[in-house]
């Protein structure tokens, strides 16, 4: 019986241990060093905190490192959590007032001891304590976390989505079913690993034996070069963000090179526009291309569509239908459920199953407004995840994805509040008062600010503090007196109206 | 110049574009911002950047990025 995702490891260590399980561009390791490592460092930690079940911050890295110290952390018993520490340091520090870890390794290339981390390479030279190991094993069980993933609050305070043993292992047999990895696939990663789209690569690879290499994110800026890595590495499927996609289409690179041995393109965290799309399908046939629809919050993906025919411009790619073993609901606004029948009805989308995380780490308010009772259920008591995400049923029952219920957006495939936006700015001293408003058609946001003068360069200097560049509005206008409303609020529709009509 | 100084200005209002010359080999740029800048440039100017042009070394400077832009002219 699988109950952890190290079984996984173990599996490929006994079956295949010379085989290369991860690679970056200066080191690659085989799955018997895979598990090896992971045991030293997961010995290390055990017997420096003794406790288990507790998050343990990992300092990341576009490393192989990264990866096998999340599995040091399993193997301790605890859960990993990874940081990105080139993040402004208080926004680094506000995710490490809401965990409380019991420690923070670092897995950097260079490690510089910031946040009072601990190098990872302290923990290699451990033996490993298989005894001690083996005991912390037999004590866990599959709804036991294994990472969180921080992601934006509308509040200003980012919340740390917490997702157990099995929510993975079900994404991973989900997975198997729906597109029957093997053995020889190698992933081309790019996501990098505090955001949910690199937990496909690290863990599916895992489950079938497969190679994870990783891209340097420095190709992202080349977009040929990175086509020929691609193939330099033998790079056959791709988990990518939607904009990370579009950098190759955008440019037209495949006008220049054609990678060849492709066999997946998978892309999610924004609509991938149909045009983006067509240009990859006319370049590169024979590839299968599927649409992956989720939220962090329901581990990755909930519903998937396989490209099938071609699309017009005009069209929406579908979200498409469950995963084996996920229920995805749609409700209307009085809470009853839409069924597939009623095309084009729109509502809110909600999911239930394994894969529902275990909600927000330390943050009991925003888990119970998100984590609901499964509307499905009425005899007993039940949990289901309401996205925030609105949609409908086309006519051949798959859902579409339609806008947010919020103020939520998608930007360079960062999933971003701008409620959290809001909070930095209006801490700002010159600013009175400040909102956000997004440019779907520009994809740019648009601060407008009240302040007695003119006082951009004092706004960028103060959210380069707090807030991750990809947060940092593009367009900012100064108003002596923002436009209220009659409830008193600042008039977002009249703003973006006026800023709409004007740019 | 000015123009093209103020429109990367716009994108990162935090870069002194007049003074550094190791935007890339500093990483001072991200790809993000790259990709930005050239769907800007292009559209600004009117041009098409080859992709094979879009490489770390043209993005180094607001100089280097200028001879970029004249290139494609």
């Amino acid at each position: 019986m699988i109950n952890n995702v190290l079984d996984y490891l173990e599996k490929n260590e006994q079956r295949c241990p010379e085989k290369t399980a991860l690679a970056d561009t200066c080191v690659s390791i085989t799955y018997a060093q895979y598990a090896d490592y992971a045991r030293r460092i997961g010995t290390g930690i055990a017997r420096a905190i003794k406790q288990t079940n507790m998050p343990v911050a990992v300092l990341i890295d576009r490393n192989v490192r990264s990866i096998y110290t999340f599995l040091g952390v399993v193997y301790s018993g605890n859960f990993y959590v990874p940081i990105d520490a080139t993040m402004p340091i208080e926004r680094v520090q506000l995710i490490l007032d809401t965990l409380q870890p019991m420690a923070i390794l670092d897995a950097r290339d260079v490690c510089d001891g910031s946040f009072g981390a601990v190098s990872v390479d302290e923990y290699l030279d451990v033996s490993p304590d298989r005894l001690l190991l083996s005991k912390i094993r037999d004590n866990m069980i599959d709804i036991d976390p294994l990472y969180t993933i921080f992601t934006s609050g509308s509040t200003g305070v980012p919340k740390g989505v917490t997702v157990a043993h099995r929510s993975v292992i079900d994404l991973l047999e989900a997975f198997e079913e729906a597109f029957n990895f093997t053995e020889s696939t190698v992933w081309g990663n790019q996501a990098p690993f505090d955001f949910d789209v690199s937990v496909k690569d690290i863990y599916n690879a895992l489950y079938v034996g497969g190679t994870v290499q990783i891209i340097p994110k420095k190709l992202f800026m080349s977009p040929v070069m990175l086509l020929e890595y691609i193939d330099e590495h033998n790079i056959d499927t791709l988990i990518w963000a939607v904009s990370a996609l579009r950098i190759v289409s955008d440019f037209k690179a495949l006008d220049k090179y054609i990678p060849k041995c492709l066999n997946n393109v998978m892309f999610s965290g924004e609509v991938m526009p149909v045009k983006s799309l067509n240009y990859w399908m006319e370049n590169i046939e024979n590839v299968r291309y599927v649409n992956l629809y989720g939220p962090t919050e329901i581990t990755c993906n909930c519903t998937y569509y396989v490209i099938d025919r071609h699309f017009s411009p005009e069209e929406k790619i579908p979200a498409g239908k469950p995963f084996k073993n996920t229920r995805v609901y749609l409700r209307d606004e009085s809470g009853h459920i839409i069924r597939p029948e009623n095309a084009d009805v729109i509502g809110e989308i909600a999911v239930s199953g394994t894969c529902v995380a275990c909600g927000y780490y330390n943050n009991e308010q925003k888990t119970s407004e998100a984590f609901v009772k499964d509307i499905g259920v009425s005899a007993y008591p039940g949990i289901m995840y309401a996205t925030g995400d609105l949609g409908y049923y086309d006519n051949d029952g798959n859902i579409v994805f339609a806008s947010r219920k919020d103020s939520q957006i998608k930007h360079m495939g960062h999933r971003i509040e701008l409620g959290e936006i809001e909070t930095a700015l209006n801490a700002i001293e010159d600013v009175t008062v400040a909102c956000c408003v997004f440019d779907e058609e520009k994809g740019k946001i648009v601060c407008f600010y009240q302040a007695q003068q003119e006082c951009k360069k004092q706004i960028v200097d103060g959210l380069g503090k707090k807030l991750p560049k990809y947060m940092w509005p593009n367009i900012y206008v100064h108003y002596e007196q923002l436009p209220f409303n009659k409830n008193g609020k600042i008039d977002r529709v009249k703003l973006k109206k006026d800023y709409i009509e004007n740019r | 110049m000015e123009e093209l100084l103020q429109l990367l200005s716009e994108i990162r209002p935090d870069v002194d574009f007049e003074a550094e010359d190791e935007l890339m080999d500093a990483d001072v740029l991200d790809s993000f911002d790259v990709i930005t800048i050239v769907s800007e440039i292009q559209d600004k100017y009117n041009i098409e950047i080859d992709v094979a042009d879009i490489v770390p070394d043209n993005f180094n400077s607001a100089e280097l990025i200028w001879k970029l832009i004249e290139r494609c002219m």
